[in-house]
């Protein structure tokens, strides 16, 4: 406690550091105005937004009929490709069945499907997705699908022959509308290429539907949903949305996706990470002042006082942790937690779509940013005890900690090597500020650059903090074992 | 063994081929001031590093107060400390530097006034140390060697860059702090510093003690039965008291340095010898000379070392 005092009273009385902490909390909480330089951009297509509140995509090709009470659909599908497919199909094509509350982007729906690399799924309400049998349909092995309307329930079956039937997933649609549309459907999402995405549409073959039911009388019409939506990539050129009658049945193409929306499809919406982007100059201030806590030390010969002050060496390094990581944490707790609400409303006025976050995701990302500044000051402190020379040691924390990040947030960089670099680095602690969800039916760009890391939050807080403990332990050792 | 005892063991140190301390002995005792000189590099400050145990020593121990000095709970309420007073950081003020190191004891800002009222820096300890004098920064050194009271205090090189009105008041200062009953143990590479403080003189010379003697001793020792004698005759004086078994030398044209007859012998043998002599003293050597004398075999060794290695 007398240590700690005295740690206090020694960082207080710089008055360079305690400018260098006041600074690091403004660049938190102001520096998200270098962003605003290009104004906001222009975004006046509407986000759809599913029954779970987030954004959704809301696109696809429907061949559609009324249905009003209960009723069942059956077809087959015997093929499924796409422009950029390659011959087969990108892997989340999707050709099948679908009972949806109507064509409005956003509107509830259960959905039976094929795809085009993960064999049948059941999915609803864009959020949900339940996988069936696994395996692409061809005209050899074509897929029997069978959706059935009972009241709000929607069961989905599969069959390799229309005559053994396998029950995929029974989901409630609460207060699904009497009568709903229902009918065929095929989307097909952007192809993943590298460091981008590429517009794609397939193209499915189905037999004749056969109806059972509250069917209306009246003929299939085909319509594309979600044209006009932020989250609808449109066609690829040479291609449009169509039906066909085929045989008995229909050759159908479409484009879009029926799915929860990422940063892939809504690049220009704003996540509550984006706004804490003064973490880095922050971070850079911050590790600054914590070298110079211990390399003034010894660049001065202040290390012989304080070490002939205090007999226990790792407490004292333990209370100039404590110290600093305390003026950072609170510093910085307070900065990130009036930058998040601030940003996000100022963003919001300017007509950019933000996703949404949950009060406890955003809780996170400041709190997980002002741990992470607080470690990332032990760190650097470790480092500098280990090196005790000003320049050397900031250089090398410098290195070790905001390069890896900047690194990580090039858009340019492979994603393989930014997951690397969040995942194994102390740049992985960037992942406190993750609010974005990924979902393993959307295949998206999952970069950092993007917002999302590979880590959970607090594991890759935990990824710096192993770091910061070694050196720390280092430090303590170097500490007592050397003359000083 | 008194709380204010600072005792040095047969400490050795080796820093790569470089003997540092070979076998350094030595007590400070309450109550007297100890000079603790030598010549740069005989291994003053080495021996001040291991007592605070900022250095490990190879061999040997250091007490405080029949205590390592790592085993203190409170140091600076043992043992206060003046290493080296340029150790400031420049931003910060002098008050707040010993605010810092009283913390650091469970002591508060009303002693650091205390204390900073004792050396007489009060005006200047709110100013950055960046801007103090050498002298000024001797004095907050001085005040933070003082800050917890300790009975034993121990100060390297304190005159340093003190204007000679601050060396007399230095003197003054730790010859008071002697009279209270610590033990003051204060180094210099000037044995002339501690002319009329120091009560007892440590000489050192390549890491070990060459002499350890009250500060009277010393100079008796090395006076010895010399006598100096003026003579208008230089050369049959000489050798009359040559014959009588002294061995004489010149010590300037009509004065001649006699060394082995008491003085009344001499006065004996220059009046059979009809010789006229004009003045006849036992001869005092000053504390200066007998340092010169001591040191001059580590000197002269350090010198060859450097001339050797270039």
């Amino acid at each position: 406690m007398r240590l700690l005092r005295a740690e206090w009273t020694k960082f207080r009385s710089v008055p360079g550091w305690v400018r260098g902490s006041v600074v690091a909390a403004l660049l938190i909480l102001l520096f998200p105005i270098a962003g605003l330089g290009g104004g906001a951009p222009d975004q006046a297509s509407p986000v759809p937004i599913g029954p779970h509140g987030g954004p959704v995509s809301s696109g696809y090709f429907f061949v559609h009929r009324p249905l009003s009470g209960d009723g069942r659909i059956t077809v087959a599908v015997s093929a499924l490709t796409s422009v950029r497919g390659d011959g087969a199909a990108t892997p989340w094509a999707k050709a099948g069945l679908i009972v949806t509350a109507g064509p409005e982007p956003g509107a509830r729906y259960a959905a039976i499907m094929v795809t085009g690399g993960h064999g049948v799924r059941m999915q609803h309400d864009y959020v949900h997705d339940r996988g069936g049998r696994p395996g692409a349909v061809s005209a050899d092995a074509p897929r029997w699908l069978r959706l059935t309307r009972s009241g709000d329930t929607v069961t989905g079956e599969e069959s390799p022959d229309g005559e053994r039937w396998n029950e995929v997933a029974t989901v409630r649609l609460p207060g699904l509308a009497a009568t709903v549309q229902a009918g065929l459907f095929v989307a097909c999402p952007q192809h993943v290429e590298g460091i981008g995405t590429a517009g794609d549409a397939a193209t499915a073959a189905f037999g004749a539907p056969r109806l059972t039911g509250g069917w209306s009388a009246a003929g299939w019409a085909g319509d594309q949903v979600g044209a006009g939506t932020a989250t609808f990539a449109g066609y690829p050129r040479g291609t449009t949305g169509s039906f066909a009658p085929a045989g008995d049945g229909f050759t159908v193409t479409g484009a879009g996706d029926l799915a929860p929306a990422t940063r892939s499809e809504l690049p220009v919406g704003a996540a509550a990470g984006d706004v804490l982007f003064g973490t880095f100059p922050a971070l850079v201030v911050i590790v600054v002042v914590a070298t110079l806590m211990i390399t003034t030390e010894y660049r001065y010969g202040m290390i012989r006082s304080t070490l002939s002050a205090g007999n226990r060496r790792v407490r004292i390094l333990a209370a100039k942790a404590a110290v600093v990581a305390g003026v950072t944490f609170t510093t910085c707790l307070v900065a990130a937690a009036l930058a998040v609400p601030l940003w996000l409303r100022v963003v919001r006025g300017l007509g950019v779509y933000v996703f949404p976050v949950t009060s406890g995701a955003a809780l996170r990302a400041e709190v997980g940013t002002a741990a992470l500044l607080a470690v990332a000051a032990v760190f650097a402190l470790a480092v500098g005890t280990i090196l005790r020379r000003s320049a050397t040691a900031v250089t090398t924390v410098v290195a070790a900690v905001v390069l890896p990040y900047l690194l990580a947030l090039t858009p340019f960089l492979p994603p393989s090597m930014a997951v690397w670099l969040t995942r194994f680095t102390p740049a992985a602690a960037m992942a406190v500020q993750q609010t974005l969800v990924r979902y393993p039916q959307v295949d998206g760009l999952y970069t950092p650059a993007a917002g999302y890391y590979p880590l959970p939050p607090w594991a890759g807080l935990a990824v710096l903090g192993g770091y910061t403990a070694l050196a720390f332990a280092v430090a303590a050792v170097l500490l007592c074992r050397r003359d000083a | 063994m008194s709380d204010a005892t600072i005792e040095v063991a047969g400490l050795r140190k080796r820093y790569g081929p470089t003997t540092a301390l070979d076998g350094m002995t030595f007590t400070a005792a309450p109550g007297r001031v100890t000079g603790f000189v030598g010549p740069n590099g005989a291994g003053k400050s080495t021996t001040m590093r291991i007592i605070l145990g900022l250095h490990a020593a190879d061999a040997g121990q250091a007490l405080v107060g029949g205590r390592p000095y790592r085993s203190l709970r409170c140091p600076l309420r043992h043992l206060g400390t003046l290493l080296d007073a340029a150790a400031l950081h420049p931003a910060r003020t002098g008050r707040n530097h010993l605010l810092w190191l009283a913390q650091s004891q469970g002591l508060g800002a009303r002693r650091v006034d205390e204390v900073v009222e004792r050396v007489g820096l009060a005006s200047a300890s709110r100013r950055p140390a960046g801007g103090y004098s050498l002298g000024m920064r001797q004095r907050l050194g001085l005040a933070a060697a003082l800050l917890a009271d300790p009975p034993a205090i121990m100060l390297d090189e304190p005159f340093n860059g003190m204007d000679p009105e601050g060396i007399v008041w230095l003197r003054d200062f730790l010859r008071a702090l002697a009279g209270q009953g610590r033990a003051v143990l204060v180094s210099s590479h000037l044995m002339s510093e501690l002319q009329g403080m120091a009560d007892h003189v440590v000489v050192v010379g390549r890491g070990r003690v060459i002499a350890d003697s009250s500060v009277a001793g010393l100079i008796a020792a090395a006076s010895g039965d010399r006598v100096r004698v003026r003579t208008s005759a230089p050369q049959p004086a000489a050798a009359a008291l040559s014959t009588a078994g002294a061995q004489v030398t010149r010590a300037g044209d009509d004065v001649l340095a006699v060394r082995g007859l008491p003085a009344e012998r001499v006065v004996a043998v220059l009046t059979a010898g009809g010789l006229p002599f004009s003045e006849l003293a036992p001869h005092r050597a000053t504390l200066e000379e007998v340092y010169l004398e001591l040191t001059r075999d580590a000197v002269e060794y350090r010198a060859a070392a450097a001339g050797a290695a270039s």
